[in-house]
């Protein structure tokens, strides 16, 4: 594999654009990105969409609105790794050294569900039952708090720490900061998550422009390295599934520092998959940040805020920035490039070099997760 | 979906897999698929076993009884015939054979399940279809 490069990034505001269609979300992100790459767009030899509920030939639908059609588009579905599926993509292709140029896109318009949780396959297995995201994520809770003697309230502090950061990111859909009483005293979903534990549904956009080794240096002098690319599906579990470290992110976790020749002590600044409170804490325990059991301590050390050893969503996380599921995990890699390249305000991890992206989900029978796709960048 | 659809609790659909699982559920017995060649328990009822892929599997009677593993209390119902039911709990029964289903607990008030607790099945019937559930075992 050749050396694959981010030299573009661009994304929409999150939040609720109910009048667009999906075009009209994804083309300006990509636009953004074009003008950030400072690339002439005739220039993109292939486009890689993801979107989970946006529907067939999003990517024709986003380039011809720009007048950049004609060229091979890829659409990937992927759930929640939609995009950062995409993106894995279109580095083996732009590794292979079959183009230079590549846009990577992530859209989602979840607004034309009405809000509420998603709607997932009602011909799969457990959704018949009646199971549902937020029920899922809240049995991991039940039993992380069983198994290690954490109280709910210590769950809660994830989404203090990332409504924080949200309040510093004006692309995020969230941007009030909150205590500990107010996440507690919101609206109860799923026990133990009250809303403000559960990511928002919204719409959004994000776009990256990827270029080879080759003509990276041609259009930014500082390109962001591609360290490592994982995509993954998760192992097919009858009966047992240990609900509290999630198979498909440990094994990713794994494969992803070994294709980077790197290990959790070297990562500067991480965006995770947030989309419940509890999920960051497993996070932190699936990536090695800290030992099993321990992801509370680790949060309440300070360590994962902005300042701290290993600051986890300095965006705000999918629970403040929001979780547009095909954008999300795109978007996730724009701000670990503005981490990167210390164009993150406010909200800047000082000095970070290595950054990773992760980005996790589908809700199907059998499967801890459907899809995880980390992502490793260096500057 | 119709009004009347909505209004009432979804029943089984059997599939050719799962048929034998709801025709017993009906004379209140619980049973589960088992591989004769690896001898291990698998769920949801396949052609083939989950584990090691060999068609020779059959259908043999569970103990019945297991523990919650994990649990969720909704409190907004997902369905709109469980309006009534709120809060219900949803579960991950373990079963002592090893394999989960996904079920209710009843009887028990949902601030007092707990990981671990210790259950036996129970069936609720519904439009002519049985339904394993669980209660607070003995």
């Amino acid at each position: 594999m050749k050396g694959v490069n981010v030299i573009g990034i661009g994304m929409i505001p999150f939040g609720k654009y109910p009048e667009k269609n999906i075009a009209d979300l994804g083309w300006p992100a990509v636009k953004a990105a074009i003008k950030d790459a400072n690339i002439d767009a005739r220039r993109i030899e292939a486009v890689y969409s993801g979107t989970a509920r946006g529907g067939a030939m999003v990517g024709q639908r986003i380039m011809g609105r720009i007048g950049l059609a004609g060229i091979p588009i890829v659409n990937v579905e992927n759930a929640c790794s939609s995009s950062s599926g995409a993106l894995a993509q279109a580095v083996i292709a732009v590794g292979a050294g079959v183009y230079d140029i590549a846009l990577v896109i992530g859209v989602e318009k979840l607004t034309k569900f009405g809000g509420g949780t998603l709607p997932l396959d009602e011909d799969d297995w457990e959704v018949k039952l009646g199971l549902s995201m937020p029920g899922l994520y809240a049995m991991r809770a039940q039993r992380y708090m069983h198994d290690f003697g954490v109280k709910p309230e210590q769950i809660a502090g994830i989404s203090v720490k990332n409504r924080a950061n949200g309040a510093k990111n004006p692309d995020a859909q969230m941007r009030k900061e909150v205590t500990v009483a107010e996440v507690l005293a919101s609206r109860m979903i799923a026990d133990p998550f009250t809303l403000l534990q559960c990511c928002p549904t919204g719409d959004g956009a994000a776009a990256i422009i990827l270029a080879s080794d080759k003509v990276a240096r041609q259009y930014r002098s500082d390109p962001i390295a591609v360290r490592a690319s994982h995509l993954t599906s998760g192992r097919f579990m009858s009966g047992f599934r240990d609900m509290t470290s999630p198979e498909i992110t440990v094994r990713g976790a794994k494969e992803t520092f070994e294709e980077a020749g790197l290990g959790p002590e070297d990562i500067d600044v991480a965006e995770v998959h947030d989309a419940f409170s509890v999920a960051e804490l497993l996070y932190y325990e699936a990536f090695g940040f800290c030992p099993r059991g321990e992801g509370v301590g680790l949060l309440e050390s300070g360590a994962t805020k902005i300042g701290g050893r290993i600051p986890v969503n300095p965006s705000g996380g999918l629970l403040a920035k929001g979780h547009p599921v095909g954008a999300t995990g795109a978007a996730q890699v724009v701000e670990i490039i503005k981490q990167l390249r210390g164009e993150a305000g406010p909200r800047q991890v000082e000095g970070a070099k290595v950054g990773m992206s992760h980005a996790t989900g589908g809700g199907i029978s059998g499967f801890d997760h459907g899809a995880c796709s980390i992502h490793i960048f260096q500057r | 979906m119709s009004d009347d659809k909505r209004s009432r609790k979804p029943v089984p659909r059997p599939s050719p897999e799962s048929l034998p699982f709801w025709e017993a559920a009906k004379e209140r017995r619980l049973l589960l698929p088992r591989c004769n060649a690896c001898s291990r328990f698998f769920f949801p009822p396949s052609q083939r076993c989950r584990h090691c892929l060999s068609p020779d599997v059959n259908w043999v009677a569970s103990k019945g009884t297991g523990r919650v593993y994990s649990f969720v209390v909704y409190h907004r119902p997902y369905h709109p015939a469980f309006e009534g039911d709120v809060p219900y709990v949803v579960a991950i029964v373990e079963l002592d054979e090893g394999v989960r289903l996904l079920s209710n607990i009843l009887g028990t008030p949902p601030e007092d399940v707990r990981c671990d607790m210790r259950v036996r099945v129970t069936f609720e019937d519904r439009d002519g279809a049985s339904i394993p559930m669980f209660e607070l075992a003995p």
